[in-house]
């Protein structure tokens, strides 16, 4: 028989090469850089608390998917980064059981009871850590210290030390007492993957590189938030927020999440800035010394809303009022 | 051949219509009170009591309430049983009836009676009537007592009060918050409806 000259097919006739798995694994590697700091500022127990999450994450993903008859997803690396951005926001010093509840409430109540991959509402990772930060306050609040260095493998209570922020929060802010080079580097108390900003912003290029996010919502997120409170504290304060707690790895790494961030290019604007006002009041004016998780989650509601009212205008059609 | 009936329109209120884990009706009162056994517990019973008592008195009442203002007088009526509940625990049960606070006067306008009276007790006889809402007051009562084991437990590491799990068990402050009347409810919800799917 001969060969047909065309292949005729219905469009699209363009395809991206992007998929989940690519997509996943290029957030993975990304995350690397901040994962090594806090290992080495954190010690040992930060990488361990780091690979529990990693496992009980997929462990989770498998034994829904099982157990509701789905077809297992878990080799799409969504879980793996699930679990992974779970052990970074933790403070280093929780039990090592903490990642394991936290997985249980990413996994299957934010993210599998919803539909699964694309389907959740909130961000898994951080509405993990609301959930333990509600239920086990006092282990959450305290299991913050000072880097301690590599092989580090220490008590709870033997170094507690509070983040930046919360020293801000109840004792007023001294410039002094500000180290812009040490959370610069992430040399201070604080998650294990929040406080390297520059392992952070190296992983964030490398994900602006492959194009795996867009600048609309991180920039607008960290713009925001300075400006916010820069016009309460018009100091160095403005500036030493940006570069201490949850900002970067929120900004970068949590609020970009697909199935929970806007589509388009306006509606990502609008929510960077709510989610840096949000930041910013939650951290100046409201109870808690942390605000990004809760900023971000607080936003990730307002999506399907967004959406609703930033539709880009179709090809062809009027502009209103034109 | 009536008894049979009515003994299958007692378990119908207490498994496969019930009215939490089935139906999901007065979610609020369930919500707010599950944060101890005990709570919960007393909330069901104060509800049974006045869902049997009111719809006995509908069943009676029912050829002589007007259709066009039934829903004033099944008010009236449930009120008036709510009202004796209330007292009779302020009396002998003042601990428990602080601990349940507005949700005892609340049960005047808690929906499963409400249901119970529109829908059961003014049309049946009051044999139905007394198994039906004899099931559906035991029902609310052992969903109450669940959920109310479920929060404790977890949010406490008590039950009826009495520590049972050890100090080394962390106990999730969540689980007695609002929120985890919700987890608590939907899980339980969800492990039932699993259940019957793979029974039938």
């Amino acid at each position: 028989m001969e060969k047909p000259l065309y292949t005729v097919t219905s469009t699209p006739h363009i395809h991206s090469t992007d998929t989940i798995d690519k997509t996943m694994r290029y957030v993975l590697l990304a995350l690397v850089p901040a994962t090594i700091a806090g290992v080495v500022f954190f010690g040992l127990r930060a990488l361990m608390i780091i690979l529990i999450s990693i496992a009980a994450a997929i462990i989770f993903e498998v034994l829904f998917q099982k157990t509701a008859k789905r077809p297992v997803t878990v080799s799409d690396g969504s879980a793996a980064v699930t679990g992974l951005l779970l052990g970074l926001v933790l403070p280093p010093a929780v039990p090592l059981w903490f990642p394991i509840v936290g997985a249980f409430v990413a996994i299957i109540v934010v993210k599998q009871l919803f539909g699964g991959l694309g389907q959740n509402f909130l961000n898994p990772a951080l509405a993990a850590r609301a959930v333990l930060m509600a239920a086990y306050a006092l282990p959450m609040t305290a299991g913050f210290f000072e880097p301690q260095g590599l092989y580090n493998w220490t008590d709870i209570d033997v170094v507690a030390s509070p983040t930046p922020l919360a020293i801000i929060g109840s004792e007023g802010f001294y410039p002094a007492a500000a180290d812009f080079v040490a959370a610069f580097v992430g040399n201070i108390s604080g998650s294990i993957g929040e406080t390297s900003v520059i392992a952070l912003l190296i992983g964030a290029a490398f994900l602006f590189y492959k194009k795996v996010i867009s600048w609309h919502i991180p920039i607008c997120f960290i713009a925001s938030a300075g400006v916010f409170v820069f016009i309460f504290n018009p100091n160095m304060l403005a500036l030493y927020h940006l570069i201490t707690g949850g900002l970067m790895l929120g900004a970068f790494f949590m609020a970009t999440d697909y199935p929970t961030s806007p589509m388009t290019p306006m509606g990502k604007v609008v929510f960077g800035i709510g989610c840096g006002i949000l930041t910013g009041i939650i951290r100046l004016f409201g109870g808690f010394p942390e605000g990004v998780a809760y900023a971000i989650l607080l936003m990730n509601l307002t999506v399907p809303l967004i959406d609703r009212y930033v539709r880009p205008r179709v090809l062809g059609t009027k502009r209103r009022g034109a | 051949m009536s008894l049979i009936k009515a003994v299958k329109r007692f378990k119908k209120g207490v498994l496969d219509e019930n009215p939490i884990f089935s139906q999901a009706v007065a979610l609020c009162p369930v919500l707010a009170v599950t944060t101890s056994i005990t709570n919960g517990i007393g909330l069901g019973l104060a509800t049974l009591a006045v869902l049997t008592a009111s719809c006995l008195v509908v069943c009676a009442l029912r050829r002589f309430i007007p259709t066009q203002v039934r829903i004033p007088c099944f008010i009236v009526i449930s009120a008036t049983f709510t009202t004796i509940v209330r007292l009779l625990m302020e009396a002998f049960l003042p601990s428990l009836n602080e601990a349940l606070g507005i949700f005892i006067p609340l049960i005047v306008a808690n929906c499963i009676v409400l249901a119970r009276m529109e829908s059961f007790a003014a049309k049946q006889p009051p044999v139905m009537v007394l198994f039906d809402s004899a099931g559906m007051g035991l029902g609310f009562t052992g969903a109450l007592a669940i959920i109310g084991v479920v929060r404790e437990i977890l949010g406490l590491g008590t039950m009826f009060g009495i520590t049972v799990m050890p100090e080394a068990f962390p106990r999730a402050t969540i689980m007695i918050m609002p929120a985890g009347g919700f987890f608590a409810l939907g899980f339980i919800i969800a492990g039932l409806s699993a259940f019957k799917k793979r029974r039938a």
